[in-house]
């Protein structure tokens, strides 16, 4: 089972300048991204920044997760 | 006709479309459930795809949309966003814009 841990380090190793809080109970996450990289960006286009950085996890892996993004 | 190609018929076939796990009525997923919740509240008119029905476009759409979760609004043809993107236009007033406009 994957826990909250896990998905913050996949988060910020797969998206440079960030960083993550994350909480779940192993089937449903919130995930706080804070990246300044994010400046600019339509809240659609941040998550797909998360989405990228998770990759493959997303197939099965995580089951929910729901974004919240910051840029500070 | 390839798993594409029918969904890009099911979006310009309707302007307002929710792929989405159940049924508006009967949503089968808490964030499901949300949007279509969303869509009502709004008067919209909309078109439910039970992706739970068939597999091919369960996992079409998250080929199509580049997006890996369900559900996934579309407007117009246009990809809106999941239950996140969608809670939040609502609540800052853009949701309303968008399906009008």
């Amino acid at each position: 089972m994957v826990t909250p841990q896990e998905i913050k380090t996949w988060i910020e190793t797969g998206l440079p300048n960030s960083s993550a809080t994350v909480d779940g109970d192993g089937q449903h996450f919130e995930a706080l991204v804070t990246c300044p990289d994010f400046e600019g960006k339509r809240e659609i286009q941040r998550h797909r920044m998360v989405y990228e950085a998770l990759g493959s996890k997303m197939d099965s892996t995580i089951h929910a997760l729901s974004i919240k993004t910051q840029t500070r | 006709m390839s798993v594409a190609e029918q969904i890009k018929q099911i979006i310009e076939n309707d302007d307002i479309v929710l792929f989405m796990k159940g049924t508006p009525d009967f949503p089968q997923c808490g964030f499901s459930g949300r949007v279509a919740q969303i869509l009502n509240e709004c008067n919209a008119k909309f078109v439910g795809v039970n992706v739970l029905e068939d597999p091919e476009i369960r996992q079409g759409i998250k080929d199509f949309s580049k997006w890996p979760t369900i559900p996934q609004l579309y407007v117009k043809g246009e990809f809106i966003g999941g239950c996140d993107i969608v809670n939040e236009m609502f609540e800052n007033g853009e949701l309303k814009d968008v399906l009008n406009g």
